[in-house]
């Protein structure tokens, strides 16, 4: 069981809105996670890799922020084995790249441009993650 | 300036996913468990993110030009493709195995967590392979889209 947390993710949802408005205003780019990440990997040019990596750093900077505002780490609670973790993650890796984008390039910033590729591929990967995590826990069982 | 400024929306962007609940597994695949340990909190996530966003968008498009940049990098609208829906699909699958999806992960770097480093390494590899794997289509002439 978690927590159910509405406030909490209401407000944390809307600072993730800011930094993606606040993107778009300064450098004219989305803010999406997948695009950053793979422009970091294999970068256009230097100037290109360095607000990359400025962003990520920044983001990897959000654990500690929220350390000194509240007195502790967020809570990451793993309730899948590692083989899970890393099959998992290599096939978000295959997804996002032939998607073109993940919760946040798709999800947050083209549906909020109206993208009918966005919102087709929000309603895609939802349902699949749902249709996943029924199979895995009610089917399986695990 | 612009590493400065790309730092602190970074940042905003990490403590936004922290808050929010987007870096933890239990809650994101709680939230996708309707028939089980349902926890809704995500919707509100997706909620607060989209209004914000549709708001600023519209007030930052009235613009010409970004404050620090020539144009707007928005993808030209395109087709919806097989390519688009079948990775779409190919991500709800690893998101739902592993609960975390590229935006809660990379902020969750920070917390120095070993599973989280373990779910970027191979999220990674899977965007290499990827990369590799769109090449061998398009070297073997098939349309990448189908």
């Amino acid at each position: 069981m978690t927590d159910f947390t509405p406030f909490q993710s209401l407000f944390g949802g809307s600072l993730i809105g800011l930094a993606s408005v606040l993107l778009m205003l300064s450098m004219g780019r989305i803010m999406g996670a997948t695009g950053i990440l793979a422009g970091f990997l294999s970068p256009a040019s230097l100037q290109d890799w360095g607000w990359r990596a400025a962003i990520l750093a920044g983001m990897a900077t959000g654990p500690l922020a929220f350390l000194l505002a509240t007195g502790s780490m967020p809570a990451i609670d793993v309730p899948v084995s590692t083989p899970m973790l890393l099959i998992g993650g290599f096939i978000v890796g295959i997804g996002v790249t032939f998607g073109g984008g993940c919760t946040s390039g798709h999800g947050v910033c083209g549906n909020a441009r109206l993208s009918t590729r966005s919102i087709t591929a929000t309603i895609t990967f939802m349902i699949a993650t749902a249709i996943t995590v029924y199979i895995i826990r009610h089917l399986i069982g695990a | 300036m612009r590493l400065f400024l790309s730092y602190f929306i970074g940042l905003i962007f990490g403590l936004g996913i922290v808050i929010s609940g987007m870096a933890n597994p239990a809650k994101v695949l709680n939230f996708f468990d309707v028939a089980g340990t349902w926890d809704p909190s995500l919707a509100f996530v997706m909620g607060g993110a989209l209004i914000v966003t549709f708001i600023g968008y519209r007030i930052v498009f009235r613009r010409q030009e970004p404050l620090l940049g020539q144009t707007f990098f928005v993808p030209a609208p395109k087709a919806i493709d097989t390519r688009l829906v079948a990775g779409s699909a190919v991500f709800g699958i690893g998101w739902g195995i592993a609960g975390f999806c590229p935006g809660g992960a990379l902020p969750a770097i920070g917390t120095g967590d070993g599973r989280v480093l373990m779910f970027v390494g191979a999220l990674v590899a899977g965007i290499f392979a990827a990369r590799f794997l769109s090449r061998i289509l398009e070297t073997r002439g098939q349309p990448v889209t189908a």
